[in-house]
């Protein structure tokens, strides 16, 4: 019997669990619409901030050997010019069968309040709250998902500001990253994202310079699913909401392995550079080959499976 | 209408070339040539260049062997290219994205200003596949034109247009473009320029029956098909009949018409 690649998130219901990161082609209504024609089961829009954001100078983006690395900068059109466009992108997801996932960010623990009421007009079916963007830190300071006390605050001020399911988006250069999802799933985090892009920096020996123009960006890709999957496992032991696990996944074993490590969903990110939005449908066909074949009926029956046993 | 994806390619690393000359091609435009090549380029694809410091900006490649790359000075990282002196450095990663496919053996190629940049390297692989060419160019004035004696001493036949009638006929390049259908029926029309330029073609070519290949310019940021800023806008998705959310960098830069 072919395995079943539904996917029960928060009472969302699912076609598989591919999530479109944050980040990626979430710009306009029509490339959404793309992403999710080419198999995404979610997809998620890209930040938006209190302002617009013309983000960095070029180079913002780098094909490196064992991964990408970035430094967009968090462009966006602002909030308020962010609602109309969510609206027409769930319209047009609606029709198709995918939920929309919200990004949001912003430069003070008060602001994600602001930007979480602007932002819920749009109804999406999940705020994503990005408090781990690794390259704004010369305007914003250290990241709020760098202590369980910033990460917590964040979330209380964006669970009292709307009633739509949350999950806080975390970053993976902590100590403990399980104590910080347990103490935003204590705020009131419906969900968890795990993890944004890993700080980084590319240097050019020939200019003696790095070559992002930002300096220093956030690395993804291949080179981060080992920290990935070590992220998802550890929060997947401290709380039992469900985890998007994201980092590194390019195919469908990858895919395997982040479920078996607690996640509920996948998120797909940097793999789109390599091949396009197609990419999804691939790894969609990659993971239900994998479970018919491993004897695997549905997630569910996989989910956790790498985790230490009770 | 259907887009295809050959040729992919990440591009990979920055790596750094030399400048080993430079030929002028009008005031603001000049072609650096390079003292290496990039693997398996194809006409009509791009590179992203880079000066340390400065930025990065895209440019469609020119030459392959050896590496040529035609700038314009548009703005302060063009212009820090454009100004570059034999033995400096640039940084490219390369190729990306999909660029011409030769259909048939009759060619006619249309470049309007610099987008005539990749035509020289589209004809020279035509020419070499013993194809008929002819290429029309077109610009402002005279002092605007690029490419007219490359393309000549290639062994193109070339139509000159320019809007004050400085040199070739008085008229857009597209008037040009439309009287060499009926004269040398082509099998297939390969165009770079302005956007308005494309759109005339493509029109045009759509009435006639004419397959087209038209490569667009845009704002590129990622480069690899990441981070959506080279979106070709929805509107100009369904006139060209591409599928909605085409990107120039991963689906292009040359969109396959008809």
């Amino acid at each position: 019997m072919e395995a079943s690649l539904a996917a029960d998130f928060l009472g969302i219901q699912m076609k598989n669990p591919l999530v479109v990161a944050s980040g990626i082609l979430g710009t306009s209504a029509s490339v959404m619409e793309r992403c999710a024609r080419e198999g995404a089961g979610a997809v998620t829009s890209k930040s938006a901030g209190p302002e617009p954001r013309t983000g960095h100078a070029n180079p913002v983006t780098l094909a490196w050997n064992g991964g990408v690395i970035n430094a967009i900068g968090l462009t966006n059109p602002g909030c308020r010019e962010e609602v109309p466009l969510l609206r027409e992108t769930h319209r047009r997801l609606r029709a198709l069968g995918l939920p929309l996932f919200a990004s949001l960010f912003a430069p003070s623990v008060e602001a994600f309040g602001e930007v979480a009421r602007v932002i819920a007009e749009a109804e999406p079916d999940l705020i994503e709250v990005n408090i781990s963007c690794p390259n704004v830190g010369s305007e914003f300071g250290t990241p709020f998902s760098a202590t369980a006390k910033s990460a917590a605050e964040v979330t209380a001020v964006v669970r009292k500001a709307v009633k739509l399911p949350i999950s806080i988006k975390l970053a993976p250069n902590v100590p403990e990253i399980g104590r910080i999802a347990q103490a935003v799933v204590s705020e009131g985090a419906d969900a968890v994202t795990a993890i944004n892009t890993v700080p980084a920096m590319l240097i050019d020996a020939y200019a003696g310079k790095p070559v992002l123009k930002n300096a220093n960006g956030g690395l993804s890709g291949a080179a981060i699913k080992p920290v990935a999957l070590k992220a998802v496992w550890e929060i997947a032991q401290m709380v039992s909401v469900p985890i998007i696990g994201t980092g590194g996944i390019s195919c469908g074993l990858d895919a395997a392995e982040m479920i078996m490590a607690g996640a509920t969903l996948v998120g797909v990110g940097s793999a789109v550079a390599l091949e396009g939005p197609a990419v999804f449908s691939r790894i969609n066909r990659e993971l239900e080959a994998f479970m018919t074949q491993e004897g695997y009926p549905d997630l569910a029956s996989m989910r956790g499976k790498a985790l230490p046993q009770k | 209408m259907k887009t295809t994806v050959n040729h992919r390619s990440l591009g990979g690393i920055m790596r750094p070339y030399r400048v080993a000359n430079v030929l002028r091609e009008n005031e603001t435009t000049h072609t650096l040539l390079f003292d290496g090549r990039l693997p398996e380029a194809q006409p009509g694809q791009f590179v992203m260049a880079w000066l340390p410091e400065i930025g990065e900006k895209p440019f469609s490649i020119h030459a392959n062997i050896p590496l040529a790359l035609t700038i314009c000075d548009v703005g302060p990282v063009s212009n820090a290219m454009v100004n570059l002196q034999v033995h400096d450095r640039l940084w490219l990663r390369g190729p990306l994205g999909n660029g011409f496919e030769l259909k048939g053996s009759k060619h006619l190629l249309v470049g309007g200003g610099y987008g005539a940049a990749p035509l020289s390297f589209l004809a020279e692989e035509a020419l070499r596949q013993e194809g008929e060419v002819v290429a029309c160019l077109g610009a402002k004035t005279k002092a605007d034109l690029i490419l007219v004696d490359r393309l000549t001493s290639l062994g193109c036949e070339l139509r000159v247009a320019t809007e004050d009638g400085s040199e070739g006929s008085q008229g857009l390049v597209t008037e040009v473009a439309q009287e060499a259908i009926d004269a040398f029926q082509p099998d297939c029309l390969y165009a770079c320029g302005p956007t308005g330029m494309l759109l005339a073609l493509a029109d045009f070519c759509q009435q006639r029956g004419l397959p087209a290949q038209l490569s667009f310019e845009a704002l590129m940021r990622c480069g690899v098909g990441l981070c959506g800023s080279c979106e070709l806008p929805e509107e100009l998705c369904q006139r060209l009949g591409l599928p909605g959310g085409w990107l120039v960098c991963h689906d292009g830069p040359v969109a396959m018409i008809g």
